[in-house]
């Protein structure tokens, strides 16, 4: 007879086979048995968090900058209701989680028994799959089963709920050989008819541009080299999301920069005006498209997507391609090099006047801003980190609000997995945990959370994990005391009513980042700046950087709610200058 | 215009609405039927009938029967949505008035009345194959199937006839010839 192995074990026995490293959780009383069993097994290192959303966080920044799945272990009750933040956020973002809860013995549940909650009813809306495990029996099935899900297709999170007895009870244990490939191939629903389609489109058109997504990121590191190969022999602009960022390099002269409603000027334009719209592994969101009836109306879309129910959800498309990005690229690559020797060419001469005429709109400079010796501007503030940084392959978190779309202007990245940031959910404190998780996963590199002073004390406790590990993450706050993005929209849209986006007693970040065991530091002028940032470069401990900001600066250029890529705000500077004109302007 | 304040935008022009018939193929496991309504309710798509129950006992799979009402955009993403759920293994889509299809509904209809009143109301529902399922000196519970608007029809007939209680099942469908949705 085979060796009979508890539940708490075949958890472990799952994870080794699925050749988890790290497991981020928080232990309680539902969870004891599998807490118990972590000390057999050398391989899995638990990361202790100080709060269930930050394991969420910290495993979404550990999944995105390594491309493997996150591994989260929560208790019954409150430890899974923490985790539903981090679980959203990751569904919205597409990042494979695989969250482990505890449950009380099934003979309690529906009792209301202390710390029992609906746990798979509370996720099913943002998982991809959730299961609860009331047979022993099926423990290993189910938790392979999770893997699969969460890591094939378009990557999301899945939870599995393990009720106690479960975890104590017995079963046989038959080991598990991952299937290779499992990505890709089962999703690919493209012919080489779609790609001939596509090439044809694409060598009449006289105005294209791509735009990416963080599909291209998910798709691994091989995607992102592909796409560069793609732009540079067509010779066509690219303009990215803010999720897919690093996919391409951001100082590329055929970069137009990000797009969307804190996009730049040329990449928001050219999506107006142009003729063909390649759309790689994005998903048209709303921040993107702004108003949707009036959205490149000029156009023919094309739709490379994982997901079937991505193409037609916000913006019909001409050409839906549905496959992994890096599979529909690389044929397409093969088929343009078989067939068109000479495509580059006579695109060049295509596509000459667009380029001129993004020339022009790229010469407004919108991503200006008037700097000043006296207070230190956040924008100068990231470009300063940014200079100070960039030799070093630095991962890049974000919180949530004005510092996040400063840094995605201002932050310039060449490689994917470099930037992870909360998009789809927008959640703030999101960027602190996250830089545990990456620091996890890179020891060696420099982790930096670009935060605001509001959205970081939301989970400012895992600066507490960070010391714990030996975490020499960087947490740079700018510190406005405004939740800025609240006041911006307060002051262009709600007449400077600054309702309740002040935050009159902020805790002195320095003496806190003591409290906590690391350094602080803080910059007041600019100055001073390049030689504080330096330093928190070289402590090779946590660090808090205050970084104090002018408080009034607003973030642009921006396009004012519901309206098209045409009408967009600029910075101070081109209001004065009128360059802007009309209906935008009125906004202001 | 009024300015918008809102960081959303407007609502776009609404298209034209269509009935259709949605049918999915389930594992019948537990929460199964939360995800697929789930999904509706999440989403914000309607469900106007819903049927359910295993039709393979071996497999283990359930068949159900969705009628809803969207623009066509609408209804691709309910089916895309659908097809993305573990449990699910095939969605059929059809539109109401296909002329390929049969849809069915069924109701018991009690009334309470005298004989004439009771013959009457059995004369209304010729059409739509009677049975009558119980019977006493002053009430009938009949059986009929038929359409959703058939059955709303004979309901509003019935009033004066002593129609006291109505109970009806949501519409199932399946293809006309020997075809089979694949």
């Amino acid at each position: 007879m085979s060796k009979l192995y508890t539940g708490a074990e075949i958890v472990f026995k799952c994870m080794e086979d699925q050749k988890v490293e790290f497991i981020f959780g928080y232990p309680g009383g539902a969870v004891l048995p599998i807490y118990d069993e972590l000390k057999n097994h050398d391989t899995i290192k638990h990361i202790l968090v100080r709060h269930e959303q930050g394991a969420g966080h910290a495993a979404e920044g550990y999944a995105r900058s390594c491309g493997k799945p996150g591994v989260v272990l929560v208790t019954s009750g409150p430890g899974a209701t923490n985790v539903v933040t981090a679980l959203t956020d990751a569904y919205m973002d597409s990042i494979p989680l695989v969250c482990i809860s505890g449950q009380v013995p099934t003979h309690l549940i529906g009792t209301d028994a202390f710390q029992e909650c609906d746990t798979t009813g509370i996720t099913r809306p943002c998982t991809k799959h959730n299961w609860l495990v009331k047979d022993v029996k099926d423990l290993a099935k189910t938790i392979h089963k999770a893997f699969e899900v969460a890591t094939t297709g378009r990557p999301g999170p899945v939870l599995v709920d393990i009720p106690k007895d479960i975890q104590f009870q017995k079963s046989k244990y038959t080991n598990f050989i991952k299937q290779k490939k499992l990505n890709g191939k089962s999703n690919n629903r493209f012919s080489q008819k779609d790609i001939d389609k596509l090439i044809e489109m694409m060598s009449k058109a006289k105005q294209p541009i791509f735009y990416t997504g963080g599909g291209v990121i998910n798709s691994g590191p091989k995607a992102s080299e592909q796409l560069r190969e793609l732009v540079s022999i067509t010779g066509f602009p690219i303009t990215s999301t803010l999720q897919g960022l690093g996919s391409f390099p951001g100082d590329d002269t055929q970069f137009l920069g990000m797009l969307g409603m804190h996009g730049t000027y040329e990449a928001n334009n050219a999506m107006h005006d142009c003729d063909l719209m390649i759309n790689i592994g994005a998903r048209f969101d709303d921040r993107i498209t702004g108003k949707i009836d009036e959205f490149s109306p000029k156009s023919k879309k094309v739709h490379i997507d994982i997901d079937p129910s991505s193409i037609n959800k916000n913006v019909k498309v001409d050409l839906p391609i549905v496959g992994d990005v890096s599979e529909v690229i690389s044929l397409l690559i093969k088929t343009i090099k078989k067939h068109k020797t000479n495509f580059l060419k006579s695109n060049k001469e295509n596509i000459s006047k667009w380029w001129e005429q993004i020339g022009k709109w790229r010469s407004v400079n919108s991503l200006n801003f008037i700097n000043s010796d006296k207070t230190i501007k956040p924008q100068f503030a990231i470009q300063r980190l940014y200079e100070l940084t960039k030799n070093k392959d630095t991962f890049i978190t974000t919180e949530v609000g004005q510092h996040q779309m400063w840094a995605a202007q201002h932050y310039k990245f060449d490689k994917p997995n470099r930037w992870m940031t909360s998009g789809g959910l927008g959640t703030m404190g999101y960027g602190l945990p996250a830089a545990v998780g990456v620091q996890i996963a890179h020891p060696d590199k420099l982790v930096v959370d670009i935060a605001g002073e509001a959205s970081v004390l939301m989970t400012m406790q895992e600066m507490s994990t960070a010391v714990q590990y030996n975490l020499p993450i960087k947490i740079f706050i700018l510190n406005n005391e405004y939740m800025g993005m609240v006041r911006q929209w307060q002051e262009l849209l709600h007449e400077k009513n600054y309702s309740e986006s002040y935050t009159a007693a902020l805790p002195d970040f320095v003496k806190l980042a003591e409290a906590y065991g690391c350094v602080g530091i803080r910059a007041k002028t600019p100055d001073e700046l390049d030689q504080k940032i330096q330093e928190m470069i070289d402590v090779k401990k946590p660090v808090i950087f205050d970084c104090l900001v002018d408080k009034e600066e607003n973030c642009f250029p921006m396009i004012p709610s519901g309206k098209p890529h045409n009408q967009m705000l600029l910075g101070p500077k081109d209001q004065k200058e009128n360059k802007i004109t009309g209906k935008g302007k009125t906004l202001v | 215009m009024a300015k918008s304040k809102s960081a959303y935008s407007d609502p776009g022009k609404k298209g034209k609405l269509d009935t259709h018939i949605i049918v999915v193929w389930v594992d019948n496991e537990a929460g199964v039927l939360a995800r697929v309504v789930g999904l509706f309710s999440g989403r914000g798509y309607n469900i106007e009938s819903l049927a359910v129950a295993e039709v393979d006992p071996k497999r283990g799979i359930s068949r159900i029967t969705i009628v809803t009402t969207g623009t066509p955009q609408v209804i691709e993403q309910i089916k895309l949505q659908l097809g993305k759920l573990v449990p699910v293994h095939k969605v059929a889509d059809f539109m109401r008035g296909d002329k390929k299809i049969i849809f069915k509904e069924m109701a018991l209809l009690k009334l309470v009345g005298n004989t004439s009143k009771r013959n009457k109301a059995l004369k209304v529902c010729k059409k739509f194959n009677p049975v009558v399922l119980d019977k006493t000196q002053k009430s009938v519970v009949l059986q009929i199937t038929a359409l959703r608007r058939e059955i709303d029809n004979v309901m509003g007939d019935l009033k004066k006839f002593g129609l006291v209680s109505v109970s009806r099942t949501g519409a199932v469908a399946m293809t006309r010839g020997s075809e089979i949705f694949k």
